[in-house]
């Protein structure tokens, strides 16, 4: 899906006044939340970067929603096949046991809830798991959707990657998100430069922050209230396996 | 005899009547019929609709056909990719229309077309611009749109074998959307790299059965689009 992933990607800087974790290592977490086994889709851009950091002892399938399910590394340039793509139309390679199938059966596999993990880009998430990601709705834009609908309507478990804050500072982390919705109340968890939120019922609760960031620090640059909820472990929203039910923490 | 291979591509492309709608396979280049599309600017058939993933790149293939003014209407989920600026300046200058669709929700769409499926009901979309205006039922208090299945007249796709059945095998991930197309549209005409025997295509790995297809034209050397691109080449 999501081009956009990668422009909103490249248009976030990280905040200079906090750096917290860069992009490698904001993946590098979120990979840990990743159970062994799990089906996943990463979006274009920053989620990419996840598969670098598969913890050890841990097998991951990757789907790519172009059709194919067991999608293995970029190739080097002597092994490169014009068919052989991701959602992004970058080469990839399949690993031995992956399999091909035509774009229903993918989609099916991602509306059916049959994919466990989706990791996406995000221009702003509301509190209640609203997510924006697909269209500023500026006038004159060219509106392109790609498979992100999809995505967060029939994935089980839907993390975002994301900065803080946009490169002005302002804030993506909403009580309404202003832009066009990608999907209402679907976003389970929130990985930031700065910290690690899960959408519940009650809100953003703040369930771990990066190294030298304090909680002040992420609460000021985060429109809605954000619930400190440290203490607590929260477990894993991550592979329920309730078909007809929608998995969004609302619910 | 039962053969659908031709050895004109000319000859079945001339079919295509202005105003039809057509299916065009391919996600990006890969899976892309670009010797066909090119058959199709040859052929000159317009006020066309055209239903694919995205709008071509550069100036040759889809985003060609769209240059050539002989589309009125995209189908499509993506239509901005690199490279692509043909769709965007006609879009902005209001000369060609959008119907802008869930990458699965079009997949769906086609698939349900060609099971004679008119209608079904989905979660994506609900909730945001691109259910507006459509009908919304709930199942299990769960919000699901209406949305309704495609079909077209003509599908051009591109596949890797094919026996003189129709029977279509495809590469990597090359074969995308055209399993489907073939099953939605009236005539589905195919550019097949390697003509096979039949009998040749175990029958376990027919991808396609040839009763989705109509015409074969066997193109063993394709063009690539993205090549085609970098040399910054057009058509006609």
């Amino acid at each position: 899906m999501t081009i956009n992933d990668e422009k909103i990607a490249d248009k976030d800087m990280i905040d200079k006044k906090a750096t917290g974790w860069d992009r490698e290592q904001m993946a590098e977490r979120a990979a840990q939340d990743i159970p062994d086994g799990a089906y996943v889709n990463l979006g274009i851009g920053m989620p990419e970067k996840v598969a670098r950091y598969v913890p050890k002892g841990r097998e991951f399938i990757y789907h790519t929603e172009n059709g194919l399910l067991g999608m293995g590394p970029s190739p080097d340039k002597d092994h490169i096949s014009l068919d052989l793509i991701n959602a992004g139309k970058k080469p990839v390679t399949a690993i031995p046991g992956a399999a091909y199938f035509h774009h229903a059966d993918s989609f099916a596999m991602i509306r059916g809830r049959h994919i466990d993990i989706c990791v996406l880009g995000a221009m702003q998430v509301s509190e209640t798991g609203d997510l924006a990601n697909w269209s500023t709705g500026a006038e004159g834009a060219i509106p392109a959707v790609g498979g992100a609908m999809d995505l967060v309507a029939g994935v089980k478990t839907i993390f975002v990657m994301t900065q803080h804050t946009t490169k002005e500072g302002q804030a993506k982390l909403l009580k309404k998100c202003h832009y066009p919705l990608t999907g209402p109340k679907v976003v389970n968890r929130i990985y930031t430069n700065l910290c690690v939120i899960e959408v519940t019922e009650n809100g953003f609760e703040l369930i771990e922050l990066a190294p030298n960031v304090d909680f002040d620090y992420v609460a000021a640059h985060t429109e809605a209230e954000l619930i400190d909820s440290r203490t607590q472990t929260l477990p894993l929203t991550t592979c329920h396996s309730d078909p007809l039910h929608h998995t969004g923490s609302q619910s | 005899m039962i053969n659908k291979f031709s050895t004109s591509i000319k000859e079945i492309i001339a079919t295509i009547f202005d105003g039809a709608t057509v299916m065009i396979g391919g996600f990006g280049e890969a899976g892309s019929p670009i010797e066909l599309i090119h058959a199709l600017i040859d052929h000159g058939a317009k006020n066309l609709t055209i239903i694919n993933n995205n709008t071509g790149s550069g100036q040759v293939g889809l985003a060609a056909l769209i240059a050539n003014g002989q589309v009125s209407k995209m189908i499509c989920s993506f239509p901005r990719t690199a490279n692509s600026t043909v769709f965007p300046e006609l879009y902005r200058a209001k000369k060609i229309a959008l119907e802008l669709v869930p990458q699965g929700t079009l997949a769906e769409r086609i698939r349900a077309g060609g099971a004679g499926i008119p209608a079904f009901y989905t979660a994506t979309s609900v909730g945001t611009p691109l259910a507006n205006g459509k009908e919304i039922r709930t199942f299990e208090q769960t919000d699901y749109v209406m949305e309704r299945g495609l079909i077209a007249d003509f599908a051009l796709i591109k596949a890797h074998s094919a026996d003189r059945y129709g029977n279509l095998t495809y590469h990597e991930t090359a074969r995308n959307f055209a399993p489907i197309m073939a099953m939605a549209a009236n005539k589905t005409l195919v550019q097949a790299q390697h003509p096979v025997e039949a009998g040749d295509i175990n029958p376990e790995s027919v991808i396609t059965p040839g009763i989705f297809v109509d015409h074969i034209v066997t193109v063993s050397l394709p063009q690539q689009e993205s090549v085609l691109v970098a040399q910054g080449r057009t058509y006609p």
